[in-house]
């Protein structure tokens, strides 16, 4: 017999509800990210302190003033981390310097760097002061200092480590001060700190929530064995985190004479007037754009381990002062594979695409976002849940910028007034060696090429993109000498920087080019590459206004030979480029293949090639308009083929002296034209011929089919294998991908079987 | 009045209708979408990103992979302009990717108080501007 009690809920009385909280908070089993801070890019409410120091009154010119101090001692800071830095990307500029208010939100960024930080830093600021703040085992004094690297925890991926020290007056903490270097290595399962074979997030490495590692000035060496026992290159790890502790403490000096001279208030006040004038002057840059709504989706075609297909969905709608980011259709997370992020990361990534590309002169703050609706739900690759592995988190987050880039150009062609040109997009992949292992000199380590940073730009509507100008999340980021790099790892770039023909967006105005990299290791104990990356079957940017995307990229390798060997026989085999090798084959006894760029960490023989390439910049308008002198100069450059000259843009010209063909040029332009209108089939009439119910059976496919329906098509693979199913994200199954090695075991298994019994063998196998 | 939207369309604010910037071809409601106004046709992307490595040999050889990727190019019926392009997977809808509110527009641009075609720029810079000006000085930027 069940004994049944009635229990009716009742309000507990504020006295009991305090009962209660206190309980909880003292019996708290595990303090992880706070969904509150992390769901939360908004600017805090004015503290009391700033409201009682802005109500006495702001001087303008005085806080422009303390503003421009700020930002000196910024960058002062910035260039020491560059100059010092040990990680390969704090060498490159893949870091930055900030100073933040009380509450955490980013008041200023060093004017170089990585913007996206500006979106990102309040969140770990925020844990700090709501968790460790009045936590008697922590606490925050004068000369502490924090770090963190997880994205849950708010950060642009998790190979970015931090140090962020409070500025305190009087025992009352009034701003913070902070440097993240993107360190690289951070002990995931693959060397260099993004890994993409991660299948858990404890693949990724490094889990570092906010906390203290500097007390009272001093480096925590216990804390600090403890980090470079899990990392790959413990000197690294020192030697960086003295490099921000140093850079801190020079901004901090700097701040402390800022304060010294104007006073406390005047300080505060300064920093929060920044804040919310960004946030004033942001609503009227929004009400300047056309009211309407505006739609970008991209696919990217890779797990990193196998090939499918994703969607990143994006609609902005503009009203008057508001602005709506709606990301609902987006692809689900999948459970066991490294692309998902967190929404954090993508928010940082819209800011990079405000803060470099909308509005570049805005001072870098919190607020240049703070007063956006982004509407997402949780559980898509662009909004991932605490389990989902994240290692390659840039995928979703890239794709963020690029959504923003594209929609900016669109809903802002049409105003007057411009705060930065018209642009394509910029290519969005970190087309990139990751490398690691034991070095000529007998350290471990791990982290990866400088060529991350050659995205080539987009097209505007009056020039070509640049080629390999700047990755898009820091625009003075440098590719480095890789010379400079070849004395401190056991490996060569065979090829470098060599531009790979026809590889740009085509247009009115073309993307800019990227180059390709051939390597291959020599005189190393043990050494490996991987890559990271997306776009080999489906283009990873696209063009815009007529101008086409990108290409797409492969990774080819020519395996069980040492090219070095042939080379020393042969001087004249060192004429190399992925064209070449790859259809000439001229190592006679190399295995050639190629894969998609999601190369889990594959040990490298001596001299065996490694061959990547560079992506593109987007093109611009209609190539039909391209000016043809530019055409047959391009052609002559070898920058396209003859082919492409004559198929993508309609020029004919003379190609023993590249003299332009002004009549056959027109005429073969009008004959394009003409055919256009022949092939070209009326929208309804296409739409009725192309458009299917559902994605071809046979791709993997994960996102809403169109924008007009709430459902999320995925593969999820059962006991009977893959299965489609369409459901709203919240009602769909998990989607974990199975092992690719079992996958195509299983294959070849079945293909065994059925050769044999097709040549009637009979073979006994147990069970 | 006639506000640029994009390189090849503008919104006429009088008949509220999408037309062609190079040929002033009428694309239909400007209330609407402007797909529905232009002739589509599914690209192979073999044929604009031609394949680098030998197509025949190897799987991935710089040209996308036509069962995962499409490209719609969309043309204006009356000049054949180019005047967008979309990858998208085969079969998947096309994507509603401008509405504009025209009475809105028309607000916004009666609150200006110039004409939208004669302010339109690129934006900042002096070599926006300097080559801006070259290219329209040949007739080469509208």
């Amino acid at each position: 017999m069940t004994a049944v009690h009635e229990n009716p809920s009742r309000v507990l009385t504020p006295q009991e509800q305090e009962w209660v909280d206190k309980f909880m908070d003292e019996t708290t089993l595990f303090l992880g990210p706070d969904p509150e801070i992390m769901r939360d890019h908004g600017i805090a409410p004015r503290s009391d302190h700033e409201e009682l120091a802005i109500a006495a009154g702001v001087d303008r010119l005085e806080v422009e003033r303390i503003r421009k101090r700020i930002a000196g001692a910024l960058d002062e800071g910035y260039e020491m981390c560059e100059a010092q830095g040990a990680a390969p990307g704090a060498k490159w500029g893949d870091l930055t310097t900030a100073i933040y208010t009380g509450s955490g939100d980013v008041s200023y960024l060093s004017c170089h760097g990585v913007i996206a930080f500006s979106a990102i830093l309040h969140h770990p600021i925020r844990y700090i002061m709501k968790y460790w703040k009045d936590e008697p085992t922590v606490g925050i004094n004068p000369g502490d200092g924090f770090i963190h690297n997880d994205a849950r925890f708010g950060n642009v991926h998790n190979t970015d480590q931090s140090m962020i020290m409070p500025v305190m007056r009087d025992g009352q903490i009034i701003a913070w001060v902070a440097a993240t270097i993107h360190e690289g290595e951070n002990g995931a399962c693959e060397p260099g700190g993004m890994p993409s074979g991660s299948e858990t997030p404890f693949d990724d490495g490094l889990r570092m929530s906010p906390f203290k590692i500097v007390e009272g000035g001093e480096l925590r060496r216990d804390l600090l064995t403890f980090l470079q026992h899990s990392v790959r290159d413990p000197k690294l790890q020192l030697a960086d985190l003295k490099v921000k502790i140093t850079a801190v403490r020079k901004i901090m000096e700097r701040v402390d004479a800022v304060i010294d001279e104007v006073g406390v208030d005047t300080f505060v006040a300064a920093l929060r007037t920044t804040v919310e004038d960004v946030e004033v002057e942001v609503r009227r840059r929004i009400s300047e754009l056309p009211d309407g709504t505006y739609r970008f989706d991209q696919f990217m075609d890779s797990t990193l381990k196998e090939n499918i297909l994703i969607k990143f969905a994006c609609k902005i709608t503009v009203k008057g002062d508001e602005m709506i980011v709606d990301l609902r259709g987006t692809g689900p997370e999948i459970l066991n594979r490294a692309i998902n992020s967190p929404l954090c990361s993508v928010k940082s990534m819209f800011m990079q695409a405000i803060l470099a590309f909308w509005w570049p002169d805005l001072p870098r703050c919190t607020s240049a976002m703070s007063c956006i609706e982004i509407i997402s739900d949780e559980g898509t690759w662009a909004d991932a849940s605490y389990d989902a592995p994240m290692g390659q988190s840039l995928q979703a987050s890239f794709r963020g910028f690029s959504a923003f880039q594209a929609l900016y150009s669109r809903m802002s062609f049409s105003t007057p007034h411009k705060y930065s040109n018209v642009v394509a997009n910029w290519f969005n992949q970190i087309n990139t060696f990751l490398w690691g292992g034991v070095t000529q000199h007998g350290d471990m380590v791990g982290n990866l090429c400088a060529d991350l940073n050659g995205m080539p730009g987009g097209a505007k509507p009056f020039r070509d993109g640049e080629d390999a100008v700047s990755p898009l999340f820091c625009a003075m980021a440098d590719t480095a000498e890789q010379e400079v790099m070849e004395e401190e790892v056991p490996f060569m770039q065979l090829v470098s920087k060599r531009l790979v023909r026809d590889n740009m967006g085509f247009g009115k105005f073309n993307g800019g080019m990227g180059y390709e990299m051939i390597v291959a290791a020599e005189g190393t104990p043990q050494w490996g590459f991987m890559t990271v990356t997306s776009g080999a079957k489906f283009s990873s940017i696209y063009g815009m206004y007529g101008g086409y995307g990108c290409g797409t990229y492969p990774l080819a390798m020519v395996k069980g030979t040492n090219v070095y060997e042939h080379i020393r026989r042969d001087p004249s085999k060192f004429d190399l480029s992925i064209e070449k090798v790859m259809n000439e084959r001229p190592f006679e006894d190399g295995r050639y293949s190629t894969y998609h760029m999601g190369l889990q960490f594959d040990i490298a023989k001596d001299g065996e090639l490694y061959m990547i390439s560079q992506g593109a910049g987007g093109g611009y308008g209609d190539p039909l308009e391209r000016l043809a002198e530019s055409v047959v100069r391009d052609a002559e450059l070898g920058r396209i083929t003859q082919k492409v000259a004559e198929e993508i843009f309609g020029v004919r010209y003379d190609p023993t002296n590249f003299r332009l063909d002004a009549e056959g040029t027109e005429a073969a332009r009008q004959a394009a034209r003409e055919a256009r209108l022949r092939r070209g089939k009326p929208f309804a009439e296409f739409c009725e011929e192309f458009v299917t119910p559902e994605p071809p059976e046979s791709l993997h496919y994960y996102g809403s089919w169109g924008s007009e329906t709430e459902d999320i098509t995925a593969t999820v693979f059962t006991i009977d294998g893959p299965e489609r199913v369409s459901a709203p994200l919240a009602e769909l199954p998990i989607v974990m991908i199975p092992d690719r090695r079992e996958v195509r075991i299983a294959e070849l298994e079945a293909r065994v079987l059925e050769l044999e019994a097709t040549h009637g063998i009979e073979v006994k196998r147990l069970a | 009045m006639r506000v640029p939207m994009t390189e090849y369309l503008v919104i006429d604010l009088d008949s509220e209708r999408w037309v062609c910037r190079v040929c002033a071809h009428d694309l239909g409601s400007a209330h609407d979408n402007y797909k529905p106004g232009t002739l589509v046709y599914d690209r192979d992307p073999r044929e604009i990103h031609q394949s680098i490595i030998d197509p025949e040999r190897y799987e991935y050889t710089f040209s996308p992979d036509p069962t995962y990727c499409r490209i719609l190019e969309y043309y204006c019926p009356g000049c054949g302009t180019q005047i967008e392009v979309e990858y998208l997977p085969p079969g998947h809808p096309p994507t509603v990717d401008l509405l504009i509110d025209v009475p809105a527009l028309r607000a916004q641009w009666e609150e200006r108080g110039v004409d939208a075609e004669e302010v339109h720029n690129y934006g900042p810079g002096d070599d926006a501007q300097q080559q801006t000006a070259a290219l329209k000085a040949i007739g080469h930027v509208r």
